[in-house]
């Protein structure tokens, strides 16, 4: 599988092989968050796994920041379009002086695909200039997707938003991140009024209060739901159900390979 | 003052009458006696006119609204957390459910972004996307078709639903030809399709496209230029670019503005580059403008039909790479489709390591990398988006449905304040929402 000499495979490395950067895929496995630990292959946690993988412990990180050149889809060369972005932002943003690297934590190139993490007090001023700024023009918001990360301590909650340049024919990705014991990040409505639902949406399922929305309320739940059902932390519930004789547990108590 | 139809019942927020049908003009005047001139309407969230259990809540003065609002999440089944629980394979069952209309670009958006985040998006048969296409055109064909009958029957035109539905129910013929199913597929997967087309489907579709060449000039004749359906639609539900960019609208309400914004050409998928199709666009910015580009896009679409016919080439329909590649060979036996007694037959009889490779992939699933993707292609109703998230597992740890119809709903205030109470059924129906999508 592509994944096989993801984080845990450096040990195994034949040194022979030329390892040369242009043969590594990219810096996955290192320096990204670590989101989870891996223990063992197929889920059995008393000892019923005698595979010889019980043992295996591994981290699993999400890609880490890349290097210049980003590169970007039909660029030809190195320099492509998520090098123009990242440069009329930064350029943008010192004109307002407003320092690139205290905005932009962080900036990854995965798949194809380019994200900006940004300091959440900076998230209005960088979507805005992204909105505005002629050489960006991201006129359209897709929404945001929150996502609960429990194992990223201090940045638990991320809000993922992204961002399509009709005028340039572009697709970024914005990601913020709050701790789970301060869960607020300022709201896009100012700057995208359709966020106006995808906010209340990711708050209700989140928890992520996103301040400056002008009606944060419950759109999916009831109104006095307890919770937030889609972090990690809350089950998914259902009950045993009985098929040709044998007890099928609920879909979350079955054994996980993960 | 009749209480048979809207009884007055005080309550802690001022009077509230239950409205049971038929009974308008009790309402109007018993409103209009009542010291309080702000009526509060609560439309749905079981109406025949909402699509599906949509609550509209309505401010009125007489008849024009003052206020829109959207009441939503009647028909919400967490999908979303659902797919946390099953295999990638398995998450095809369950995005299928979301948007019920338009299943197939739910199946194709979802798999895009897990083949992305494989890194296998080269390695998807040439067959299996000519497949994908076919089907997604056809589905556009279905829910443009459903939106213009129920819009139609909203409006009192009866005879456009029966037209839209009787050309609907071709469809999903092929469809249950094709998948056996009429509705709720699962048919694309990550990697390719559960299976190949069966005998005597392109011979079907093809005659299918050309009974449907007929038929669609019907709509324009019945509808197009028909003064009553003109009155009802022209002008009504209004949203210029500014604020469909504002909103977030995309599909036909963005496109009935001008500006032709298709993903299908602006970030082609599946080899969309390579058909030869025309994005309408209207400028009037209504919902008579949207109406004549679902009818255009229904052409189109058989356009594309045509094409994915002539391009079929035999060949498979699943990635070879094993380790994804679902291992059932699929066969249609007397208790419907299963296993082939062949495959059956080689992992029970002849060979240990098939049955530990289809046991390991069918129960465990395949591993996805960790990172993150996003996927978008054209529903008929605007951008679907996929934003998936994989932790190295063998489940999705993260799917998120950007959907079209959650979206262009927040337009609904937009189009409706200031107007009739009347054209806010028009208004709805030009955005077509399906609340399976809205919802999830």
């Amino acid at each position: 599988m592509s994944d096989a000499n993801g984080a845990g495979g450096s040990d195994g490395v034949n040194p022979e092989k030329d390892l040369s950067a242009e043969n590594l895929p990219g810096q996955r496995g290192q320096g990204g968050e670590e989101i989870r630990v891996q223990r063992g292959m197929f889920g059995a946690t008393e000892g019923g796994d005698t595979s010889g993988y019980g043992g295996l412990v591994r981290s699993v990180r999400l890609p880490g920041p890349a290097a210049r050149p980003y590169g970007g889809p039909r660029g030809g060369g190195a320099y492509g379009y998520f090098d123009e972005v990242a440069d009329e932002l930064e350029g943008a943003l010192e004109e307002q002086d407003l320092l690139p690297e205290n905005a932009i934590e962080k900036t990854v190139v995965d798949r194809g695909e380019l994200t900006f993490h940004i300091e959440r007090e900076h998230l209005v001023r960088v979507a805005r200039t992204l909105r505005d700024d002629p050489a960006l023009r991201f006129e359209l918001c897709t929404g945001v997707s929150g996502v609960h990360y429990p194992n990223d301590k201090g940045r638990e909650l991320h809000a993922v938003y992204h961002l399509r340049s009709i005028t340039h024919n572009r697709l970024i990705r914005l990601e913020v991140s709050a701790p789970d014991s301060d869960p607020h990040i300022p709201s896009l409505f100012s700057v995208y009024p359709t966020n106006d639902w995808h906010e209340r949406e990711t708050y209700d399922f989140y928890g992520i209060v996103f301040d400056g929305h002008p009606a944060l309320t419950r759109i999916m739940m009831p109104d006095d739901w307890p919770g937030h059902p889609q972090r990690k932390d809350y089950p998914l519930g259902g009950i045993p159900v009985e098929y040709k004789g044998a007890q099928i547990p609920a879909p979350d108590q079955r054994r996980s390979y993960s | 003052m009749s209480t048979s139809h809207a009884s007055p019942r005080e309550t802690t927020e001022g009077t509230v009458y239950t409205v049971t049908g038929g009974d308008w003009d009790e309402v109007v005047q018993t409103a209009a006696r009542a010291d309080d001139e702000r009526i509060v309407v609560n439309m749905g969230p079981q109406h025949p006119s909402t699509h599906g259990v949509l609550r509209l809540i309505l401010e009125i003065d007489g008849e024009t609204v003052t206020e829109a609002r959207c009441g939503i999440g009647y028909l919400h089944t967490g999908i979303e957390k659902n797919l946390e629980y099953r295999t990638w394979t398995q998450g095809t069952t369950f995005v299928t459910r979301m948007d019920y209309l338009t299943s197939f670009f739910n199946e194709t958006a979802y798999c895009l972004g897990v083949e992305k985040l494989l890194g296998i998006e080269d390695q998807i048969p040439d067959r299996a996307t000519i497949i994908r296409v076919l089907l997604m055109e056809l589905n556009r064909l279905s829910s443009h078709l459903v939106c213009i009958a129920t819009g139609g029957m909203e409006l009192g035109a009866t005879t456009i639903m029966i037209y839209g539905f009787r050309d609907r129910e071709l469809i999903l013929d092929i469809y249950e030809l094709i998948t056996g199913l009429r509705m709720n597929h699962a048919y694309i997967r990550p990697g390719g399709l559960a299976q190949d087309l069966p005998p005597g489907a392109v011979d079907q579709i093809r005659e299918f496209v050309k009974k449907m060449r007929k038929n669609l000039p019907e709509y324009d004749k019945l509808a197009t230029g028909n003064p009553i359906f003109k009155a009802r639609m022209q002008d009504v539900g209004y949203l210029d670019l500014a604020g469909c960019m504002a909103l977030g609208a995309t599909g036909p309400i963005l496109r009935s503005t001008g500006l032709p914004h298709d993903l299908r050409k602006a970030q082609p998928y599946c080899g969309y580059e390579t058909y030869d199709f025309d994005i309408p666009t209207a400028d009037t910015c209504d919902s008579y403008g949207r109406f004549l580009i679902r009818l255009e896009e229904m052409r189109q679409s058989l356009r594309i039909v045509e094409q994915c016919l002539d391009r079929l080439q035999p060949g498979p329909v699943m990635v070879a790479d094993k380790k994804i590649a679902w291992p059932a060979q699929l066969a249609l036996g007397p208790d419907g489709l299963g296993n082939s007694l062949d495959h059956i037959k080689n992992i029970m009889g002849t060979s240990m390591e098939a049955l530990i490779h289809h046991f390991k992939l069918v129960t465990e699933g395949f591993r996805v990398p960790p990172g993150q993707a996003y996927t978008a292609v054209e529903s008929p109703k605007g951008e679907l988006g996929v934003h998936v998230v994989s932790d190295g597992g063998t489940r999705p740890y993260r799917v998120h449905f950007r959907d079209p119809s959650f979206t262009n709903l927040q337009a609904m205030a937009a189009m409706c304040e200031g107007g009739q109470v009347a054209d806010v059924i028009v208004a709805v129906a030009s955005i077509d929402p399906v609340m399976g999508g809205v919802d999830r």
